[in-house]
């Protein structure tokens, strides 16, 4: 890495990681035992994994809505979808089914909504919000077809693994979004996929003049939107055992484009870090589980969100941005983005 | 003046006006049509629909969704959107609850307390977008967060409003032929809709909106109070999402914080269905109107099948939304296909 | 001739940003009932003029008059208080409302504090039928060619305003038939004593249409002329700002050998209201420079060319071979290039590296499944940032950052590093400071006596002549002319764009 990106991404990094240290730390005042981890049948037990535990599915969706996001789209679609997978695979699986069918064809599914909504996008050229709104009405009927209505329940053991087990101690769900966070990381910033993204992101006319293949890299973005919605709906099912089409990912699209927002990416599309989405993911998650474990009821957990978003939406608004410039064109710093 | 333009001749002919090609009335025609057929498909196959009775239990149960619709054509109109109206209407039916049933005050103060707090509350929203220039669906993500939080910080229960007024209310309603009741909330519903008909295309304001969803910069330019619209517009759909909220109460007799969960959605897709450009600028109150029957005629149908199960209503809600979408997006791509658009880009 | 005291005067008017002079003392009269043009290339200073006038932009001295008396509009209402109403060439209406609601928005007839549609219906229709125009007025305005929108824009400008008209380009998207339309409403208004400022870049049309035409170059008048007592040679030539008797230069680079085959040969290529068909055979190592005025089809040919904008006609051949170039993906991978005239839109990639920005285009060809590794792509930028001494601190600044004319060299290095067979390089000068332009004309000889071709756009007339081998005139959307060799001189391209094609023209005053 040369010096001048990584002070750069440090500099991005810090403000988030304070944030998240002071959620994690007034957390702990609130509850002192919030740091303490345990062991327990090789498992590990605790706040704190509880936090990376429950964080996960948010943060594996904050992954494909990162992408989406910097190419200055977004997916409303994303909840719907996890109910979609999720059925499939309770489906599948309650229909006794071996595992591997079943995640084949719950991802398939969430394959397939990407593509969807990516065709609609790129080649409709309908806007990214109205375009991924069919999906957000329309992936919940369709998972209650799946399900037929009902609350489908199953024991099989290997997919409640994914939601339920562990590895090396760590819960299964942190294991999986650790792994996709990698491989996501690798897959943009080893090939020039994040490059192509980002420029679309910045400027489409330009990319598109420069040769870029501007409509199939949409269609990946999406693509990979849906895979992740659809790995995080198989997770939430395995969790609770069943599919639940009604709730599943109920919100939690605005979750993800909320932690996307947190780790530094502009709306507008451009510049993106996947992992510092993953901490935004994070920062939310501590969020509510302080909340929860300092007493206060859960319902603040919203207000707090529309505190942030709105103290978010100031800072990256353009008028900020122009008293920021005055200030700095003042003191003689060059605003960093 | 009477010189003789050599060449106006030329200009006054419309060679490309196919009156169905109207990007203007095509989608309410569509939508009218649909709605007759898929009447007439229900009535064939359970003739019981053709009743008063049913078209006023559509009317009756579909008005809070009605009346949150017609302020989110506006805003559609405008080129924004408004997450936050079904938070809103949940909001409002606990502030109703609370306001009533705990501290005692009259259901008519209550409402007026609980108009001003949703208008109020539309108007913030309206400000930020149009002074922080952020996209309104972020804005109003705040909101929906915020009115859902407030909501459950009021009660996490589900309170019963028990107050003779309120049954008083609920009893109201006009006979029509046929036996149907045609109850205060229905006609609530329709009266927002007319004076929602007239505002839209009978006032400045309504010429405003429509100006702002064509082209924000061309609309300043030609004088229109962007801000002031922009604001009014939120305001408007903050104070429907609070009449949505009364009726809602009325019709559940009931403040419950979960209530209307994802209602943004089924008025964004009435609105789209009734023939709105999602973009903004064309559309029509009317349509949406049509566009909330059509919901209604669809949940109705599966009631009376009793086979089909309800999440077909989702299923063919987006399929029509995605079917107008895509009509859309046709008429504007033909509109800029058409030679003498020019292509001076 | 018996003058009217001037309708509208400006005396004196100066305006600069951050320190740029845009107008510098410019005097301008404007009479009741007279088409006065305004001419200039880009960055003369006329639309300046105009904001001033209109009270856009504060004016940092001068005054401005209407009927003798003086007056300072502080914005468009302003202005269109005290009459002065202005039409940009992108119509500023509302393709979505009526045309009825577009002429009276804002002022509707009410009753009852209704707007009172029929009312509004009827008076458009008054309004429209003194323009000849009879249309139905209830229909959504973006129904209407843009020739009829125009007029409906002229229409309410009129009615609001009423005695002064100004036109910023007001025909540049109209076809012949349509500019002859509007021409007719502009008589008519100048009938009923209206001043009308008339901005345009066809020159056939200030012949055609104006009275008196006022000449701006580099923020200053340079005349005011009747139109009766000039020659479009004498126009061009305020316009450009130089004489016949200067010393003309010989091309810089010699035609390429007659006998090679053309590497890449368009034949009849063209598009409707864009560019005229027109044929280009392109040999390797030769530098074609496009010359014409602004708005006489240079950007348009250089869009056609790489694909941007379908061509509706014609064939393109690459080494005899036919070819299809559908968008700029087909023409980079045929190893084309393109620096379009605006960087900002259309060129840098704001947020991006220097280094991102200089190897997008290369990539982009390989394909993201085999990406450069950082160090190959640190070492392009380096090469580059070097060869064309792009002035950055480091290659990892956001290109946004840096001045224009290092922005122009990211954009070049970014084409140069697909080592290109075809490069297209649209005013690639524009903005640039003299040393760095020295530096782009010294970097087009030596990539062509590599064999590459180049297209050259650019207004600045001496440069194409200095480094091209052969040079297209372009008048009016359409190829007039071709020079080389001897005939390669400045004032060559000038005789021609004035002269150009005007025999098969006919535009009757």
């Amino acid at each position: 890495m040369m010096p001048g990106t990584a002070t750069r991404a440090l500099a991005g990094a810090l403000p988030r990681f304070s944030v998240l240290a002071l959620i994690l730390l007034a957390s702990w005042l609130a509850f002192p035992g919030y740091f303490d981890v345990t062991v327990n049948d090789g498992r590990l037990y605790g706040s704190l994994i509880d936090v990376l535990n429950r964080g996960a599915p948010v943060a594996i969706l904050a992954i494909g809505m990162t992408l989406v996001i910097a190419t200055g789209g977004v997916d409303l679609s994303v909840g719907a979808v996890m109910a979609v997978s999720g059925a499939v695979a309770a489906t599948l699986i309650a229909d006794g089914q071996p595992l591997a069918v079943a995640l084949a064809a719950a991802l398939g599914a969430g394959v397939l909504c990407g593509l969807w909504n990516g065709i609609l996008v790129a080649v409709l050229d309908i806007q990214p919000i109205v375009a991924t709104l069919i999906l957000m009405v329309t992936g919940r009927g369709i998972a209650q077809l799946v399900t037929e209505g009902a609350i489908v329940t199953f024991v099989d053991e290997s997919l409640i693994f994914i939601g339920s087990g562990a590895v090396a101690g760590m819960p299964m769900p942190v294991v999986i979004a650790a792994v996709l966070a990698a491989a996501a990381v690798l897959l943009v910033r080893r090939t020039a996929l994040g490059m192509f993204i980002e420029a679309i992101g910045v400027n489409r006319r330009a990319s598109v003049q420069a040769g870029l293949n501007v409509r199939v890299v949409l269609i990946a973005v999406y693509v990979a939107s849906g895979f992740c919605a659809a790995l995080a709906g198989v997770i939430v099912a395995a969790d609770i055992r069943g599919a639940d089409a009604n709730n599943a990912g109920l919100w939690l699209e605005l979750d993800a484009i909320l932690a996307v927002v947190l780790g530094g990416a502009s709306l507008l599309g451009g510049r993106f870090s996947i992992l510092m989405s993953i901490v935004g993911a994070l920062i939310i998650q501590a969020m509510n589980t302080g909340i929860l474990i300092s007493g206060f009821p859960p319902e603040f957990n919203l207000i707090l969100k529309a505190a942030i978003v709105v103290v978010i939406l100031v800072l990256q608004s353009p008028q900020a941005g122009r008293i920021a410039a005055a200030i700095a064109a003042r003191t003689g710093i060059t605003r960093r983005r | 003046m009477t010189t003789r333009i050599p060449d106006a001749g030329m200009l006054n002919a419309r060679p490309f006006n196919v009156r169905l090609f109207n990007a203007g009335t095509l989608p309410l025609v569509a939508t009218l049509a649909i709605f007759a057929l898929a009447y007439a498909v229900c009535v064939v196959q359970f003739p019981a629909m053709l009743s008063t009775r049913v078209a006023a239990n559509l009317l009756t149960d579909n008005a809070f969704l009605g009346i949150v619709a017609v302020g989110m054509t506006f805003v559609i109109l405008s080129g924004g959107i408004d997450l936050s109206v079904g938070s809103v209407i949940a909001f409002t039916g606990v502030l109703l609850a609370v306001l009533i049933g705990r501290a005692g005050v009259h259901p008519l103060v209550a409402f007026a307390l609980a108009l001003a707090v949703a208008t109020a509350g539309g108007a913030v929203m309206g400000a930020m977008i149009h002074h922080l220039e952020m996209p309104p669906f972020i804005v109003t993500l705040a909101g929906m967060f915020l009115a859902r939080g407030m909501a459950f910080v009021l009660t996490t229960d589900s309170l019963p409003v028990e107050h003779a007024f309120y049954a008083t209310l609920q009893q109201l309603y006009w006979r029509l032929p046929g036996g149907g009741r045609l109850t205060l909330i229905a006609g609530v519903m329709v009266a927002v809709t007319v004076a929602g008909i007239i505002l839209a295309h009978r006032t400045r304001f309504g010429a405003n909106v429509y100006a702002l969803g064509g082209n924000r910069t061309s609309a300043a330019l030609m004088g229109v109070p962007v801000g002031a619209t922009t604001i009014a517009v939120y305001a408007l759909s903050g104070f429907t999402a609070g009449l949505a909220g009364i009726v809602f109460s009325l019709y559940t007799s009931a403040g419950y914080p979960l209530a209307a969960v994802g209602v943004e959605l089924d008025a964004i897709a009435a609105v789209v269905i009734g023939g709105t450009l999602l973009t903004g600028g064309a559309g029509f109150v009317a349509g949406t109107f049509v566009g909330v029957l059509m919901q209604g005629l669809i949940q109705t149908y599966i009631v009376f099948d009793g086979t089909l199960s309800s999440w077909w209503t989702k299923i063919v809600i987006g399929a029509l939304l995605f079917g107008f979408i895509v009509q859309q997006r046709a008429l504007v791509w033909l509109s800029a296909r058409r030679p003498s658009a020019g292509s001076a880009t | 001739m018996a003058h009217p005291s001037p309708l509208l005067e400006a005396r004196g008017l100066g305006k600069s940003f951050l320190g740029q002079t845009a107008l510098d003392g410019v005097d301008f009269t404007l009479r009741a009932g007279e088409v006065h043009a305004l001419l200039g290339e880009n960055g003369a200073g006329k639309s300046t003029l105009v904001k001033v006038l209109t009270g856009v932009h504060r004016r940092d001295a001068g005054t401005i008059l209407m009927d003798g008396a003086e007056v300072a509009p502080h914005d468009t209402a302003g202005a269109q208080a005290l009459g002065i109403g202005t039409v940009y060439q992108e119509v500023n209406l509302l393709p979505n409302l009526s045309v009825a609601e577009n002429i009276f928005l804002g002022r509707q007839p009410r009753r009852f504090g209704l707007v009172d549609r029929r009312a509004m219906e009827r008076n458009t229709r008054t309004l429209l039928a003194g323009y000849g125009l009879a249309i139905d007025v209830a229909a959504p305005l973006g129904r209407f060619s843009v020739a009829v929108q125009q007029i409906v824009a002229i229409a309410r400008a009129v009615d609001l305003s009423g005695r002064v008209l100004i036109l910023d380009e007001p025909t540049a998207s109209l076809d012949r038939q349509e500019v002859e339309t509007l021409f007719a409403v502009v008589r008519r208004l100048k009938a009923r004593g209206l001043g009308i400022i008339f901005i345009t870049h066809f020159l056939d049309q200030v012949f055609a249409l104006a009275d008196r035409v006022t000449v701006l170059r580099n923020g200053r008048r340079i005349d005011t002329v009747a139109v009766a007592d000039t020659d479009p040679m004498a126009i061009v030539q305020m316009m450009l700002g130089r004489d016949l008797e200067e010393v003309e230069s010989g091309p810089g680079r010699p035609a390429a050998a007659a006998g090679a085959a053309p590497a890449i040969a368009f034949e009849g290529y063209g598009r409707r209201r864009s560019v005229e068909p027109f044929d280009l055979a392109i040999r390797p190592g030769e530098v074609i420079g496009i010359a014409g005025l602004l708005g006489s089809g240079r950007t348009e040919t250089a869009r056609l060319l790489f694909g941007l904008d379908a061509a509706d006609s014609g064939t393109v051949r690459i080494d005899g071979r036919s070819v299809r170039i559908a968008s700029p993906r087909h023409a980079v991978a045929l190893g084309f290039g393109y620096c379009p005239e605006d960087r900002k839109t259309d060129g840098i990639v704001g947020d991006l590296s220097v280094r991102e920005n200089i190897v997008l285009a290369l990539q982009a060809r390989r394909g993201w499944l085999r990406p450069l590794s950082r160090a190959e792509q640190a070492e392009l930028a380096d090469r580059f940032v070097a060869a064309l001494d792009i002035r950055t601190t480091d290659i990892e600044k956001p290109v946004k950052l840096l001045s224009g004319g290092n922005q122009q060299k990211a954009v070049l290095a970014r084409w140069l590093a697909t080592e290109p067979r075809f490069l297209i390089l649209d005013e690639p000068t524009r903005g640039i400071d003299v040393g760095a332009h020295a530096e782009i004309i010294r970097l087009i000889n030596r990539l062509c006596d590599g064999g590459m071709s180049l297209v050259v756009i650019s207004s600045e007339f001496d440069e194409l002549v200095v480094c091209s081998s052969r040079i297209v005139v372009l008048r009016d959307r359409r190829h007039v002319g071709e020079l080389a060799g001897g005939a390669l001189t400045a004032t060559a391209i000038m005789r021609t764009i004035a002269a150009g094609g005007a025999d098969d023209r006919t535009e009757a005053a």
